[in-house]
């Protein structure tokens, strides 16, 4: 039977590992990820969880030791955030290009300077590139559940990619909210061993991992870690439909709330979208026809879905906790990249909020909207907006 | 007939047909140091094979494992230029949970190991894994040109150290890694060349049969890097222990009141006391080393340059317990 704890989502991450089975953690503390890889390394103390604990000396030896880890074969875990997946940069491209399934738990906090351990999406959306998965957790049992479907996603032959699950800093990492651990049999059942095909550092038979490759070669690996992406769209609904069979919980790359007769969607991630869940409650008992959609999938990027669910919006008004210098957000990008050869398009409206833990309130959606509705309206409106920016002390 | 054993297994796990210079001295040492971890996993669990190599960024990286090619006949691992003892810590702890029997040895070289290397170099140690980190020191980046690393020798000519009318060419002394490697007190730290190579394998094969961290920094030349001819690379490494530039030495358990100090040879002079090298008064001046590579030719100009180099060697001898006698040229 599954117990069910009350939990932060630091714990949730590390029970997921647990749960997981991994052979190797390589992790180095940092805020607010830290009670991650104290906990794993509890559970590896108390021989719960069979593992190699590397307690590593700085975040880039962390990604490295668990390059070298699951090139050998092995399943690998840790968790950072901010600055510390900021020192990875340079191995995320590295696990991706060499198809190494490792995931990382992140809880998504902004980068310096100013130093600030709050949370935004800036880390995580600045790896956007690096060719690994990533998946946003709106609560601390979607921390947990979502490290399992990363790790299923990420092993499978016909993706083979790294992949991070973030969670908001503070508002998850260190809330408590009960959680569901799911019954470890099935996690195995759902999991199943890991033996990989391709990555292994057997004398018996040897392979050279991680070669050069001149410009005759480069383009090609490239291109296959483009194609395992494309594949993983699919994977990922599959890995979905089987954890929603097994566990009973529903988790889709967009989720939609009160979408069907809107005409302005909301559009976020992570724990925002409870927010503005409660905040569309209130709107539509007035009669405003508003929705949500939650992207619980950034990479690959479901333009599909996003397409679909265009379909059914005057207004995408995009709220999001990072910055693309002088474009908006990344989502913006995403969002009018994926619609741009439409037919018909909504008008997208981009608000930028909540950095580096700035409360996210309804007096502030209230603005999004206001701004929203103006381009509902047909009025003119600023295509980037800055919500909850205090320009009295600029 | 009696058929003289080979003094090393004919076995190979840098093949032929990988992209080094003629006359490449770091090729020779990667090829004897996988040789004599062969023997010693023979020796040590039944099994030649039982090794992983996880190598930096590097020449003998780039000149190994160009894509679709290899040269190495060994589980082999390149990830970046800064983390091949991260990832050999990985690769060592994978095999522990796979209850693979064997050791892992690590291979950087000066740049990847004394510089961009030197903190995850550092966690390896330790962290205590079952790993021997070789660094190849060829005094300088190779693989992209020839730039200064920070266990470049004084006054050698590099792009990025060139001599001039304010310049001496490189204007730092070298940085002795193996000391630094020392201090963690793990147990096993040493120097080779390969121009004694029955040493370096010795020491290769001490090293992996060590249960633990090891660290083994050997001098090799670059033909390119070193202005020198190629058939010269093992006369010139010869002579660099020779002159006292290159010691030998090995340093267990960090204790550095018990370094092991080898005899040089070429006709030093070597003074003991209770078995303990204590002076060495070499015969050879190191002119003569320095004389054989295009990387030391602004020096003859110069030859304070040359008593400013001296003294540095002495000085790092003296870091050892040794004192040395360095003799100037015959005039």
């Amino acid at each position: 039977m599954p117990i069910r704890k009350v939990m932060k989502a630091n714990e949730a991450a590390a029970w997921a590992a647990k749960l997981a089975k991994p052979k190797v953690i390589a992790a180095f503390p940092i805020t607010p990820s830290t009670l991650v890889p104290e906990k794993i390394s509890e559970f590896v103390a108390d021989g719960e969880l069979d593992a190699e604990f590397i307690k590593v000396e700085s975040e880039h030896s962390a990604i490295s030791a668990c390059v070298g880890a699951s090139a050998a074969g092995v399943r690998t875990f840790t968790a950072t955030a901010s600055q510390g997946l900021a020192l990875m940069h340079e191995i995320l491209f590295i696990a991706a290009g060499m198809r190494l399934p490792i995931v990382i738990a992140v809880g998504n906090r902004a980068l310096s300077a100013p130093i600030n351990i709050w949370n935004d999406w800036q880390d995580t959306i600045s790896e956007r590139d690096t060719g690994w998965l990533q998946f946003y957790a709106e609560n601390n049992q979607e921390a947990l559940d979502l490290i399992l479907i990363a790790f299923k996603v990420a092993e499978d032959e016909r993706v083979l990619l790294p992949a991070m699950v973030g969670f908001d800093a503070f508002i998850l990492t260190h809330t408590v909210e009960p959680v569901e651990i799911p019954d470890q049999e099935l996690v195995d059942e759902f999991l199943g061993e890991y033996v990989p095909k391709h990555a292994y550092l057997d004398p018996s038979r040897p392979i050279t991992q991680g070669t050069l490759a001149f410009p005759a070669h480069y383009m090609e690996a490239r291109y296959t870690v483009w194609e395992a992406n494309e594949n993983a769209k699919k994977v990922i609904d599959e890995a979905f439909a089987e954890f929603e069979k097994r566990f009973g919980r529903k988790y889709q790359k967009i989720e939609e709330y009160r979408t069907d007769d809107a005409e302005i969607i909301f559009v976020t991630m992570g724990s925002l979208a409870g927010t503005v869940k409660e905040y569309v409650d209130m709107l539509r008992e007035k009669g405003v026809k508003v929705g949500v959609a939650k992207l619980t999938v950034y990479r690959p990027f479901p333009t599909e879905e996003v397409r679909e669910l265009a379909k059914k919006a005057k207004v995408l008004a995009l709220l999001e906790k990072n910055v693309t210098f002088s474009v908006g957000g990344a989502l913006f990008q995403d969002f009018s990249r994926a619609l741009i050869n439409e037919k018909e398009k909504p008008v997208i409206v981009d608000f930028i909020l909540g950095l580096g833990g700035r409360d996210v309130t309804f007096k502030d959606l209230d603005e999004a909207l206001g701004i929203a509705q103006k381009a509902l309206a047909g009025e003119e409106f600023d295509e980037v907006n800055w919500i909850g920016l205090r320009k009295e002390i600029l | 007939m009696a058929v003289r054993k080979p003094p090393i297994t004919t076995r190979e796990y840098w093949a032929p047909g990988h992209a080094a210079c003629a006359g490449c001295g770091c090729a020779a040492a990667l090829r004897l140091a996988t040789k004599a971890f062969s023997e010693a996993m023979e020796e040590k669990y039944g099994d030649p094979n039982a090794f992983a190599i996880a190598q930096a960024t590097g020449c003998m990286e780039v000149v190994s494992a160009v894509f679709p090619y290899t040269a190495w006949k060994a589980p082999w691992l390149h990830v970046a230029f800064e983390n091949a003892a991260a990832a050999a810590s990985g690769v060592e702890a994978a095999w522990k949970k796979l209850g693979r029997k064997g050791k892992i040895l690590a291979i950087g070289g000066d740049g990847g190991t004394a510089d961009i290397g030197m903190q995850a170099l550092s966690g390896m140690l330790e962290r205590w894994h079952n790993v021997v980190y070789l660094m190849y020191d060829n005094e300088a980046y190779m693989n992209t040109g020839i730039q200064r690393s920070s266990s470049t020798p004084y006054g050698a000519w590099t792009t990025t150290s060139p001599p001039g009318k304010y310049s001496i060419g490189e204007d730092k002394p070298k940085k002795w890694v193996a000391l630094i490697a020392a201090a963690h007190q793990i147990p096993y730290v040493a120097t080779a060349s390969v121009a004694n190579p029955y040493d370096y394998i010795r020491k290769m094969k001490k090293a992996a049969k060590i249960d633990g961290p090891a660290f083994i920094q050997v001098q090799c030349t670059c033909v390119p890097g070193w202005r020198a001819p190629p058939e010269k690379s093992i006369e010139i490494t010869r002579l660099a222990i020779e002159t006292g530039v290159w010691p030998l030495f090995e340093i267990e358990n960090g204790d550095f009141h018990n370094i092991k100090i080898q005899a040089p040879g070429g006709g030093a002079k070597v003074k003991r006391e209770g078995g303990r090298v204590v002076a060495i008064e070499f015969k050879k001046p190191i002119e003569e080393y320095l004389k054989l590579q295009g990387r030391f030719k602004h020096l003859f100009k110069q030859p304070e340059a040359i008593d400013q180099l001296r003294e540095q060697i002495k000085a790092m001898w003296k870091t050892l317990g040794v004192e040395v006698t360095l003799p100037k040229p015959e005039e």
